[in-house]
Formats: C-alpha cells, sequence, structure tokens
C-alpha cells in the first residue's frame, strides 16, 4: 500500500511539473518570432562574409589582376583557371579568368593570396542556377567597376615595373633608380 | 430536405464539415506549433498559408501508393479505412446543435466507446498487415496502450451519465442548461481528457507512433493515401474527442443567446482542439509501462471513487 501512495506522490509531482511547462509553452505564443522571412525580409550580412567572387579594378580604373597564379594555386579545389596575357605597353592582365563556382567552397584564400586585392568574396550569397553550366563564371561577369573593399591598392603606382606615364624611379615612395655611372654619394 | 436531425442535408453537411475541419486542422497544428515554438509555420501558400493544406492533398494523392509485397494486402488496405469509417461513425450521434446531428440515439455515449474501441483495431491490424517490426512493435504498444486506457474512458464518462440519467447525448446537453458537468465532475473530466488523448494517439501519448524510438510504428509502411487516411483519421479522432469533451462536460451548445448554439459549440471544440495541440508542444511522451501502471493504479482508482462518490450524492440528494 505503502508504494502506492510513493506512486500517487510521484503523480502529484509529476503533474504539477506538467502544467508548469504548458503555462510557459503557452506564453511563447507572446514571444516575437525568431524567423527571418527571406525573400523578403533580407537578413543582416556581414562586410567580411566569403561570398560571390568579384574581381576589381584600381582607383584608375584598370584591371587590378596581373595575373600571376597565386590564386589559382592557392585554391584548394582548383576552380580558378586563368591565363596571362599582357598590353603592348607591358601590364600584364588575364586573358580569360574563369571561376567554377560549382566547385567554389567560398574558402577565401584566393583573396588572401592575391598580391594585388584584385581577387575579392562579397556579401552576396544567393548565386542559385537552374544549369550547372550557368555556374561557370568568365571575366566579363566577375569584373566589376569598382575597387571593392580596398580603396587604395594600386599596383603599377606603387611598383617598380615601368609601364606608360610612370618611368622607374616615379611610383609612389619610390626613390630615383640609381645612376651606377656617377661616382658621386 | 431540411434542417432535422437525420435528413440527407444535415447529414452531407456534417460529413463535409467534419472532413473539412479535420483537414484544416493539418494547417492549424502546424502554425501553432510554429507560434508555441517561436516560429512561424507555414505561412507561404495562399493567404497565411491557409493553402497548405490543398498543396499536402496534391502531394499525397500523387505519390506512389505501394503496398510491400510480404505485407498481408486483405487487412493492410483494410486498416486505414477502419480509422476513418469508425471515427465518422462515431460523430453521428453528437449532437451539434439543436435539431443538427445524424442520430438521436438512446445509447449514444455507449455508442462512441464502442466505436472508439473498434479504432484500436485499424492500428493493431494495420502494424500486424505490415510485417514490420517497427510496425509490430506500435501495434504492440497500441494493444497495450488500449486496455490501459479504455477501462477508466468508459468509467470516467458514468459519472456524467448518472447526473443526466440518460446515455443520450442530446439529452446530456440538455440536462447541462443550468451548470455544465465540468464542476460537479471535473475529476471525471480530467480523466476524460488524458483518456481522450490516448484515445486519439496524439502526443503526449502517441505510443504506437512515437517515430523518435519506432521510425512512424504502426504506419511505417504505409504510404499516399492510405498513410493519409491515417493522418487525417487522427485529427478526425482529435474533433471527436474534442466535440466529446464539450458535449459531456461544457454544456454542448449551451451558451449565451447572443451567438447561435453551433457557435458555441465549433468555439468550446476549437478550445479543446487547441488545447491538444498544445500538449503536443509542451509534454514529453511517456513510455508506454508507465502509461500503463499510471492508467491502472492511479486513473482507474481515481474514476472509480469518483464514480462512487457521485453515485452516493445522487443518492443523499433524492
Amino acid at each position: 500500500m505503502s508504494s502506492f501512495f510513493k506512486f500517487v506522490l510521484l503523480v502529484k509531482d509529476t503533474l504539477i511539473s506538467q502544467v508548469v511547462s504548458l503555462w510557459k509553452v503557452f506564453m511563447h505564443l507572446f514571444v516575437e518570432t525568431d524567423t527571418v522571412q527571406y525573400p523578403e525580409q533580407q537578413p543582416h550580412m556581414f562586410s567580411r562574409w566569403r561570398g560571390r567572387i568579384i574581381l576589381t579594378r584600381d582607383p584608375d580604373g584598370e584591371e587590378r589582376c596581373v595575373a600571376c597564379n597565386l590564386c589559382a594555386v592557392a585554391c584548394p579545389v582548383d576552380c580558378i583557371a586563368l591565363q596571362k596575357t599582357e598590353t603592348e605597353e607591358g601590364r600584364w592582365y588575364p586573358d580569360f579568368f574563369r571561376i567554377n563556382f560549382s566547385r567554389c567552397i567560398m574558402c577565401g584564400f584566393c583573396e588572401e593570396a592575391c598580391p594585388t586585392n584584385a581577387i575579392q568574396l562579397t556579401p552576396d550569397f544567393e548565386m542559385a542556377e537552374y544549369k550547372r553550366q550557368d555556374m561557370v563564371w568568365e571575366k566579363e561577369d566577375l569584373l566589376i567597376n569598382g575597387t571593392g573593399k580596398y580603396h587604395e591598392t594600386n599596383f603599377y603606382r606603387v611598383s617598380g615595373k615601368a609601364i606608360p606615364g610612370k618611368d622607374k624611379g616615379e611610383a609612389r615612395n619610390e626613390l630615383p633608380p640609381v645612376d651606377t655611372r656617377s661616382l658621386l654619394p | 430536405m431540411a434542417w432535422e436531425v437525420g435528413s440527407g442535408l444535415t447529414i452531407s453537411a456534417i460529413l463535409l464539415v467534419v472532413i473539412v475541419t479535420a483537414a484544416m486542422l493539418i494547417w492549424v497544428e502546424r502554425r501553432l506549433l510554429g507560434f508555441w515554438q517561436d516560429r512561424l509555420g507555414p505561412n507561404r501558400v495562399g493567404p497565411f498559408g491557409l493553402l497548405q493544406v490543398v498543396a499536402d492533398m496534391i502531394k499525397i494523392f500523387t505519390k506512389e501508393d505501394w503496398i510491400p509485397p510480404f505485407a498481408d494486402r486483405f487487412s493492410f488496405v483494410l486498416a486505414p479505412a477502419i480509422i476513418m469509417i469508425v471515427i465518422l461513425m462515431s460523430f453521428s450521434v453528437i449532437p451539434f446543435a439543436p435539431g443538427l446531428g445524424v442520430v438521436d440515439s438512446n445509447v449514444g455515449v455507449l455508442f462512441v466507446l464502442a466505436m472508439a474501441s473498434l479504432g484500436a483495431y485499424s492500428v493493431m491490424l494495420g502494424g500486424l498487415a505490415s510485417d514490420n517490426k517497427y510496425a509490430l512493435l506500435g501495434s504492440l504498444r497500441a494493444a497495450a496502450q488500449m486496455v490501459s486506457y479504455e477501462v477508466f474512458m468508459g468509467v470516467s464518462i458514468l459519472g456524467v451519465v448518472a447526473l443526466a440519467g440518460s446515455f443520450n447525448l442530446r439529452e446530456i446537453v440538455i440536462a447541462q442548461e443550468d451548470g455544465w458537468y465540468v464542476i460537479p465532475q471535473f475529476i471525471g473530466f480530467v480523466i476524460f481528457l488524458i483518456a481522450g488523448i490516448a484515445e486519439s494517439h496524439r502526443l503526449p501519448f502517441d505510443i504506437p507512433e512515437a517515430e523518435q524510438e519506432i521510425c512512424a510504428g504502426y504506419h511505417t509502411e504505409y504510404s499516399g493515401m492510405k498513410f493519409g487516411m491515417f493522418f487525417v483519421g487522427e485529427y478526425l479522432g482529435l474533433v471527436l474527442i474534442s466535440s466529446l469533451i464539450t458535449v459531456l462536460f461544457f454544456g454542448g451548445w449551451n451558451g449565451p443567446e447572443f451567438l447561435p448554439p453551433i457557435v458555441w459549440f465549433s468555439a468550446k471544440a476549437f478550445f479543446f482542439i487547441a488545447f491538444f495541440i498544445l500538449l503536443r508542444a509542451a509534454i514529453p511522451r511517456p513510455r508506454y509501462d508507465q502509461l500503463m501502471s499510471y492508467g491502472w493504479l492511479f486513473l482507474l482508482p481515481l474514476s472509480l471513487i469518483n464514480l462512487l462518490v457521485t453515485g452516493a450524492v445522487i443518492l443523499l440528494e433524492n
């Protein structure tokens, strides 16, 4: 008989806890929902988010990419393909620059590897396509008319390479080349 | 054709409304559960997601209706039909409003109890015919659950029957014009509520289904519209139990005059439907041996004591 009363006490305790949890769950009717109604209500994206990859231009409006291939080397899934070529003045640029986004894992290694800040990742993530072939982006798809996240970088203005309008020694923070034929200090 | 008990018009209207209500409950339940879990629930298809049911129906009708080759075909097909039939049959004795009902039976309470017991065959046959270990475990649990709740379910109503002096549900409602039976029969109400959850296999007593433990229990092997019939059958059971609680303990269609009786009935029934959904949102599922010992050791003695006290009070008053 005592076990029966123990059982009754147990039932009483559990009933109280059930009623309390019923009440607490009911009060969640008046709690604001956590749902973000996505297409209408955009989520807050952070500026460092690693999303769609872009190719940027320097402040002069020229392509930043110098086709050094470091991004393609750094890419763990080998989704970047490019071919170097150069202008008549000797500026290097990519002949084609292709990113296969169906392989890309948005790791951002290419951005870290890039010496000229040309390749950058953006907070855009809406890249769904119906056809797999549409996931392959060419240079004209990737290239934007702007500097992206880094506004100052201008490789040919700091490098020692001579291009038309900027001879050796005329770059930013650059001294004129040493005249090896002069005896003066 | 007229609006009276048993006319063709009334019967078709009740059938239509009951089935549409049961189908719409899929949406109601998902939205309410969503709100109680700080989500929104389905809100995309149509206004407020109301057409979600239509989308679900299209999906379930176009699904492959597959019978496993190892199943017992006859019982496999029969099982989902049973639950729909017996629960729709039970609705025939429910008095929705004065002059609104299918049949005015003198043994309405007994009829509902009998039909509810038959509903357990659906679950047991379905699990047994599937020839699947999870389905078998589910139907085993259904049998265990049934022997634990059927007894005190019947006993808990007897107090109401004794007070009203009739097995006729319509007369029980009329007898509550002066006061709802939930006040003198509060213990009976709580016990019937618990038994009702177990009867309709709703959470927290969805022990035969228990998807976290045994896949989907008795309907593991079911797909397409046969699964849909189990599904709608469960919601029909929910509507039935809510209607029964309304009729037996909360005065059925009785209420202040400014609203028609059917509105009072629907409002009360919907309150209990929402309460059942809240139970699903809040209460975890017991083990089935816990349900059995809870039923036999606690609820059955309690309902017997309730019946004895009710009888004694009635005798003393006379």
